[in-house]
């Protein structure tokens, strides 16, 4: 079997003298859409900056294609981060944000051959007409399409998004995981996806992992999930037996 | 005209000035955009703190300030990395203290401090060779980190973007705190430690009002700066007023036209 996209072994992450994740293990293989659940406060956006590199593990380590995170060439990584980390008072045209996907700067010119790319990518996702449109003016929507753009455009071998589809209307969340799944196929690339919907984790994803109380309290294939399982789990987060059931069900 | 142009302190005035404009309205950019206008308060006044402390020691005050003024800069950059104290928290705590080291500086100085006028408010008659040697290093240095331009805007936009791209957010900010305390003391004798902040600030602000996008931003504060403090020192010469006051005036007039425009279209829109 090849290296995993994703390999994360013994992972534990503290801040000051509280464990955010505790002893985390897991593989992802290349080519699979792995959704991310778990209540609030769980440690699945730390999960997700640990493996950008943002986080240090306190233990244990992680690695994407073989390499520290640190070490891999981050054209290799489109990331799409929650949108209310963002300036959107920030000056600029929806073009320039795609821009810094392909040259990890903020862009001062622009070459001819690096914004047809950037409008490519703007229209794979259905908004090239946005390009010039100021990124003030963006709904939530829109702009969650530009971010994936902007994190395609460098063509990635892995995306991870952050909980890609908070303040997006259902319509504008059906196009984005389309697109999003277009370009997976396309690119024979690895995803990984915070979400707080069952039903999309169930649905887009192949794989969900639940993160709870510092750890993985459930890895499964989506296909063994049921929708009744599902609702269990949710409702029995936390509560040893429900899950125990939730595991024995799927056999 | 040309008659005042051969003066040698209005030559070293309007060089200093239109240095320090674009110095300061560049960094201002990134002041504004930020949120951290308080910066420019509390940087002054660490500055004052250095002037204060170059009088008692008898040595060349913008440079004892320029040290302590970079020393206070680093000081708030870092203590709003480790704790999750406001900007403006950490920043007025600074301007407090350095505030009160001046005064106790200057009250341990005796004699009478006449002198300390030019710096409050800014002198063109004060601006000597020495003066202007700060500011080409700090010019030179600008013109070194240009390339610089796209991380810290990057980094302005999303610092979490910009870290996952593997920018090295937390020294570029380091360093750019570094040059802008360095503008503010060479700023000192053209604008005085009491305006400085707005001379940050207002450019930037203005041309903020006018700009879709981060670039033409910070092309058009540069303008802006230029523009204000070559005729604000004219303006000083001839109806013998300080020049930071004069400068600033006319840079809040540009601020005003702009607002005034930006409404304007906006009906017409
Ligand atoms: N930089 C940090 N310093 C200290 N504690 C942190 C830091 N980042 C996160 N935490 C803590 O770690 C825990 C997990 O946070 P995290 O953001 O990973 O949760 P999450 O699962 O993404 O939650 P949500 O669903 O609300 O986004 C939280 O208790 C949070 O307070
Ligand atoms: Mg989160």
């Amino acid at each position: 079997m090849s290296e995993p996209a994703i390999r994360i072994d013994h992972l534990h992450v503290r801040f000051d003298e509280y464990y955010v994740l505790q002893d985390i293990h897991a593989e992802i293989q290349e080519e699979s859409f792995v959704a991310i659940v778990g209540p609030n406060g769980a440690g699945k956006s730390t999960l997700l900056r640990t493996l950008l590199g943002l986080v240090i593990p306190t233990e244990g380590n992680v690695t994407i294609f073989g390499k520290e995170p640190r070490n891999v060439p981050a054209d290799r990584i489109g990331y799409v981060p929650q949108i209310k980390t963002m300036d959107r008072s920030f000056p600029a045209q929806s073009i320039e944000l795609v821009l810094t996907g392909l040259n990890r700067r903020w862009p001062w010119t622009k070459s001819k051959e690096d914004y047809e790319k950037a409008l490519a990518a703007l229209e794979k996702v259905g908004a090239a007409h946005l390009a010039k449109r100021a990124l003030s003016k963006l709904s939530g929507g829109e702009l969650q399409r530009v971010c994936l753009a902007r994190s395609i455009v460098r063509q990635p071998r892995l995306v991870m998004l952050d909980e890609p589809a908070t303040g997006i209307d259902a319509v504008g969340e059906a196009d984005m995981y389309r697109d999003l799944e277009l370009y997976r196929r396309e690119a024979k690339a690895t995803v990984v996806m915070i979400t707080h919907d069952w039903h999309v984790a169930m649905h887009h994803a192949d794989r969900v992992l639940l993160i709870n109380q510092k750890q993985i309290s459930f890895d499964a294939p989506s296909v063994a999930l049921s929708e009744e399982n599902l609702r269990r789990a949710f409702g029995h987060i936390g509560h040893e037996h429900g899950l125990l059931s939730l595991v024995k069900s799927n056999g | 005209m040309g008659e005042i142009l051969s003066l040698p302190f209005m030559q070293r005035a309007l060089l200093g000035g239109i240095l320090v404009g674009i110095l300061a309205s560049y960094y201002g950019v990134f002041i504004v955009q930020r949120g951290l206008s308080f910066l420019g308060s509390g940087l002054a006044h660490a500055a004052f703190g250095g002037v204060a402390l170059g009088l008692l020691l008898g040595a060349e005050p913008l440079w004892v300030a320029a040290i302590f003024t970079i020393v206070v800069a680093l000081g708030i950059a870092w203590v709003r990395l480790r704790t999750n104290l406001g900007g403006d928290t950490t920043i007025g705590i600074f301007f407090a203290v350095s505030m009160a080291l001046g005064i106790v500086f200057l009250f341990m100085r005796k004699e009478y401090t006449n002198d300390a006028f030019a710096y409050l408010f800014g002198s063109i008659l004060s601006v000597t060779e020495r003066d202007l040697w700060m500011t080409a290093i700090v010019c030179v240095l600008s013109l070194f980190s240009w390339p610089l331009w796209k991380r810290w805007s990057y980094a302005t936009f999303d610092r979490e973007l910009a870290q996952s791209d593997r920018l090295p957010v937390v020294r570029d900010d380091y360093y750019l705190s570094i040059l802008i305390a360095i503008t503010v003391v060479a700023a000192i004798k053209v604008v005085g430690i009491v305006l400085i902040a707005a001379f940050l600030v207002i450019p930037a602000a203005t041309a903020r009002l006018m700009s879709p996008t981060f670039r033409l931003m910070t092309i058009l504060s540069v303008l802006t700066g230029v523009v204000s403090a070559v005729c604000g020192l004219f303006l000083s010469y001839y109806l013998d007023v300080p020049s930071g006051a004069t400068i600033i005036l006319l840079q809040a007039a540009l601020f005003v036209s702009a607002m005034i425009l930006k409404t304007l279209f906006r009906h017409k829109a």
